[in-house]
């Protein structure tokens, strides 16, 4: 019988114009909510579109901009002072030249005494040949050199009230301000707040007397070829030598690759956050269409009584989606694009330069494609139910839910849905052990912000108040409404919220930290590059003005030559990775000496030899965690250069450092009795009780010691707190957009169970509730959503604090109470806002117009 | 007063029935219908034989809980049966899967609801097309206008469902019910959510449009008075037939 055309619905054509004609009409009421379903994932789209298109612009600036970041062809980088190879090298490029050094230093303005470490640049030469250093005026960027002049950056003249034509003291000379430094090439905003820049012109850096021995500067040379240079073969011709004078080189190629790289990092940081941003969406959509499919059992139970087939009657609803997926798409991709124009200022403080913005429609096609694709795979997971709604829900309706949720087909989707998140994963990161480690722990977040929402709602059950008043615990009991979206709200408002509070709690541990180390009697002022000369002078200033010398430390600076007897080069062939590290050796090593362990020491492992014996290798104690990371042993040999003569060094013990305090903290510290002759500088520590007296002293140390740096905590406090905000900025811009996509998804789920509210409202008003009545049940309903919601994140984000604090900072964690209880009150009363303001129109109207209308 | 008629004796005058040349539309033989509830089988129509003539108009009463509905569901192909076939215009439709007997049911049958089910999105006149749309026809709208014609709704086919009266919307549903030419029409309780006046109306509707089309009719309803109209009722009790007989038998006082 089934051969028979007429009964055989193989045989039947598809008819796709009919399915998109009944798409349509079966729509035509819907529409709205529909499109409200598919505007969860519109914020997702959007931020991944921005993020996409931001950095295809961003890729193409760095290609049109990587000479400007540099200022030049080549430019070579070296700690040391130059060898004479080098200088050789130098000497036979035929460029145009130019040459920098650069020394973190205290400067003085004179006008107010204030004082600030700074990073000092004295330049010679017309560098940069690309680009231009940023000033006001625009022509003091190059015309400082000729004079007796200095550019100070701009947020230190704003610090100091300092103008154009007053003077700052760089060591032992006066400069008059030529101009407000905007932008050196190659800076990111973020340097200001850490070391703002003051250049000088180089021929007085030997006046200002900070160019001596042991001072810690650095040498660039900057090279422009106005004849055609094969850079690549230059390169593989000097970087041999300059490898072994520890010279590191950039051209406009590395540093396009270098740039390109950091930015991609940022970018891939930013869409994955975006994409968890659209997941969430996501699961707000197939949420969304589940309810839509259970609405819709009647219609389509009618249709199949009418002689649709379940395909057919899944196709008319999966054209709905993919419509509305398009329109959600293309919506998403303009508001993408828009919010583009934004980033540039989210991110200014990281950016190296101005971003030309131009539309990527590459993004944006993507963002359509991705949009179309998820709503589809999403809202599959309820979608494939409509295959399954029997005709005989038309007589009776009971039969409904029995077969929705039982089918095999769904696994396949769920598999699906893994493979998209899998996939798109890797195309961001491109390495399948952090695609893999990024899947599980999206699914481990997901799993366990769903097992509290879960664990709320069922404790909420569990000690349902009976005793509390009818409005109360008819809005609490509303949380388990058929058709509740209660745990999705609950996840997407939650993951924004914990977010949100994690940054603040790990703003506040740190700041924590760095304020501890001033309570009692602990140091809170650092006085370092005091020369040996200058020591005992340093100490009496010190005394003078009525504050403690706490401790003298010396330091030796060295460099590791080989350890057990291997050098750089030997180690690297060690691919194993079971030996040291190479990383040990070609760093700088600033090392003490003394013959006892101080307070915030503790021996982990060997023996603490405090005095070098008379003959033989010299016992030497190192950080635990440090020894750990570079895989040291007890027993290995280490073999120092300092300044010029070798030390050979065995590892006795292991210490374990307590760096939370504000204190000279060592990696390496050698017994008494090696180090007294080597050529060493000093750092002073000393607490000062207040800002104005740390001034004050500051300012004559710069007057008499200029080339002696003074770092005081309030600095540190200042330096941190704003890094963290800035940085904290860019993070509380990504989690809006979970936030927002949660209050989206609010928002939908009102409407969509507005019907069903309606029914419930006009039931109540029926039997007596007041339509204050009624807004106080919705009220409290939204408050508890929104609570249960924000105590979600709060939870989750106390626990990863905690983590935190007890794993990464080794540090107690005492969170800050009222503003978590200011979070947890702000996210609840935005979430009774928004409920309240769309369900408004259940309480104004009369029910049963209401009901007439929206049926 | 009625006549009642054990089992055996309604089988004997089908048997005698059948003996004659009569082309039957509606076959059912040893039907029964069994549920899960609660974990326990639940027997709601057990050993249904009934065969109706094609043409003729038949109705199924009991009282709630009967099994009457089911066995409607069963007869049109919207469900299952436990044991036993359904024939439908020639077709056995226990080895058919859903989509088949959908496809079946857009053919042969057209069906009438309590509660209308019309479709709440599309206008009256996209409501009776949709059966014709679904056969891939020609000239639909001129052929639904027609009907909407007939059913006194000519000028209402663009309203929606919410726009119209409840006996207009059970006027836009015959018009469907009638659009594919059904060769059977089944009715679920058809004035079940009409008042007097406007039953009466529908039901003339009902009786003069199945005449005109020659279709058979089946009714499900508790209105006995209904049921008197049609020419043969069928009672059913607990899942079993307790009579069923040719309308001069059971109005015989």
């Amino acid at each position: 019988m089934t051969n028979d055309p007429m009964t055989n619905p193989t045989k039947r054509k598809l008819n796709l114009p009919w399915l998109f004609l009944m798409a349509w009409r079966d729509s035509r009421r819907n529409r709205s909510r529909l499109f409200l379903f598919i505007s969860s994932i519109i914020l997702g789209i959007a931020a991944l579109v921005a993020i996409y298109s931001f950095g295809d612009n961003l890729r193409q600036n760095i290609d049109d901009q990587a000479a400007t970041l540099i200022g030049a062809d080549l430019v070579f980088n070296s700690n040391k002072p130059i060898t004479p190879d080098v200088q050789k090298i130098v000497d036979s490029l035929d460029a145009r030249k130019s040459q920098e050094r650069n020394f973190v230093s205290m400067v003085l303005f004179p006008k107010g005494n204030g004082t600030r470490l700074t990073m000092v640049r004295a330049l010679e030469g017309d560098f940069p040949y690309y680009g231009t250093i940023e000033t006001v005026p625009a022509a003091a960027g190059v015309d400082f050199r000729k004079g007796k002049e200095a550019l100070v950056d701009k947020t230190l003249m704003l610090q100091f009230g300092v103008k154009v034509g007053d003077s700052v003291k760089v060591g032992q000379v006066t400069f008059r301000v030529a101009g407000t430094l905007n932008k050196a090439p190659g800076s990111v905003g973020i340097q200001s707040s850490i070391a703002p820049i003051v250049y000088i012109p180089m021929r007085y850096l030997e006046k200002t007397g900070l160019s001596q021995a042991g001072s810690r500067i650095q040498s660039s040379y900057y090279f422009k070829f106005d004849k055609k240079v094969d850079m690549e073969a230059l390169i593989k011709r000097l970087e041999p030598k300059l490898d072994r004078d520890a010279v590191n080189y950039q051209t406009i190629k590395t540093q396009k690759e270098q740039t390109g790289r950091s930015f991609e990092d940022l970018t891939r940081f930013l869409s994955l956050v975006g994409f968890i941003a659209l997941l969430l969406g996501c699961i707000g959509v197939a949420s969304a269409i589940h309810i839509y499919v259970r609405e819709k059992i009647n219609t389509i139970a009618v249709l199949r009584c009418l002689g649709v087939n379940g395909w057919q009657a899944f196709l008319i609803y999966l054209i709905q989606i993919v419509g509305v997926g398009f329109i959600g798409s293309v919506v998403g991709a303009l508001l993408g694009t828009f919010i583009q124009q934004v980033l540039p200022w989210v991110l200014k403080d990281f950016l190296p330069f101005a971003i030309d913005i131009t539309t990527s429609w590459g993004a944006i096609i993507q963002g359509i494609v991705l949009g179309v694709l998820i709503s589809i795979l999403f809202a599959l997971l309820p979608l494939i139910s409509v295959r399954n709604v029997s005709p005989l829900n038309t007589l009776r309706m009971s039969f409904e839910e029995t077969r929705l949720t039982r089918d095999p087909l769904k696994w396949l989707v769920y598999l699906l849905i893994l493979a998209f998140i899998a996939g798109f994963t890797y195309l961001q990161l491109k390495d399948i052990g952090q695609t893999i480690a990024f899947v599980i722990a999206i699914l481990l977040a997901f799993l366990i912000l769903t097992l509290i929402a879960r664990l709320l709602m069922f404790m909420v059950k569990k000690f349902f108040p009976f005793s509390w008043s009818y409005l109360w615990r008819q809005g609490f009991s509303n949380l388990y409404r058929p058709n509740n979206q209660s745990v999705i709200l609950i996840v997407s408002i939650g993951l924004g919220t914990a977010l949100i509070c994690t940054l603040f709690f790990i703003q506040g541990l740190l700041m924590q930290r760095v304020a501890l180390s001033s309570s009692g009697s602990q140091p809170n002022l650092i006085l370092f590059d005091i020369q040996a000369s200058q020591k005992a002078g340093v100490a009496e200033l010190t005394r003078k003005q009525g504050l403690p010398v706490i401790s003298q430390v010396p330091i030796v600076t060295m460099s590791l030559v080989n350890i057990n007897g291997k050098t750089g080069v030997q180690l690297k062939k060690d691919t194993l990775g079971k030996g040291p590290s190479i990383r040990a050796i070609g760093r700088e090593y600033r090392v003490t000496y003394r013959d006892t362990l101080t307070g915030t020491e503790r021996l982990k492992e060997g023996e603490w030899i405090g005095k070098a014996p008379a003959n033989g290798d010299i016992p030497i104690s190192v950080e635990d965690r440090y020894a750990k990371s570079m895989r040291l042993k007890i027993g290995d040999y280490l073999l120092f250069n300092v300044q010029g003569l070798l030390v050979n060094t065995v590892i006795k013990s292991f210490r374990t450092v307590n760096f939370n305090r504000i204190q000279t903290n060592f990696l390496v510290v050698f017994p008494a009795g090696v180090l007294e002759q080597a050529p060493q500088f000093y750092v002073l520590l000393s607490r000062v009780p207040g800002s104005k007296i740390s001034a004050a002293f500051q300012s004559k140390v710069v007057d008499k010691f200029p080339n002696v740096s003074v770092v005081d905590l309030g600095l540190i406090i200042s330096v941190v707190d704003e890094l963290m905000s800035k940085i904290g900025f860019v993070i509380r811009f990504m989690a809006m957009f979970s936030i927002i996509t949660g209050i989206i998804v609010l928002i939908a789920s009102v409407r969509i169970s507005k019907y069903q509210r309606m029914q419930e409202s006009v039931l109540l008003r029926t039997l007596g509730a007041s339509r204050n009545q009624i807004l106080t049940i919705t009220a409290l309903e939204y408050f508890f959503l929104g609570f249960l919601a924000s105590s979600t994140g709060v939870l989750l984000s106390l626990a990863g604090s905690w983590a935190l604090a007890s794993n990464v900072f080794d540090t107690a964690f005492h969170p800050q109470v009222l503003p978590v209880l200011g979070i947890l009150l702000g996210i609840s009363l935005l979430t009774v806002l928004i409920g309240l303001l769309n369900s408004r129109g259940v309480l104004n109207k009369p029910p049963l117009e209401v009901l007439r209308r929206d049926v | 007063m009625t006549f009642k008629f054990n089992n055996s004796t309604i089988l004997q005058s089908f048997n005698n029935a059948n003996n004659f040349p009569v082309d039957h539309i509606l076959n059912i033989k040893n039907l029964s219908k069994t549920y899960q509830s609660g974990g326990q089988p639940l027997t709601v129509l057990h050993n249904i034989n009934i065969a109706i003539a094609a043409g003729s108009t038949a109705a199924i009463v009991g009282p709630s809980g009967s099994g009457k509905t089911t066995l409607l569901g069963l007869c049109a192909g919207l469900d299952r049966s436990s044991e036993g076939s359904v024939e439908l215009n020639g077709i056995a439709l226990d080895s058919l899967s859903e989509d088949e007997r959908a496809h079946v049911r857009n053919q042969h049958v057209g069906f009438i609801f309590q509660n209308f089910q019309l479709l709440p999105t599309l206008t009256a006149l996209e409501n009776v097309m949709v059966p014709l749309e679904l056969r891939g026809e020609k000239n639909i709208k001129a052929r639904a206008v027609e009907l909407l014609g007939k059913v006194g709704l000519a000028e209402r086919g663009h309203h929606y469902p919410t726009q119209l009266s409840g006996g207009e919307q059970q006027r836009v549903s015959l018009a469907r019910a009638f659009s594919n030419a059904p060769k059977i029409l089944f009715a679920d309780e058809p004035t079940g959510n009409l008042d007097a006046e406007t039953s009466e109306k529908v039901v003339k509707l009902i009786f003069d449009l199945n005449r005109e089309a020659g279709t058979t009719l089946i009714l499900v309803t508790h209105d006995l008075e209904l049921a008197a109209k049609t020419q043969r009722i069928i009672r059913i009790k607990g899942g079993h037939i307790v009579s069923d007989a040719a309308q001069s038998l059971v109005i015989g006082h």
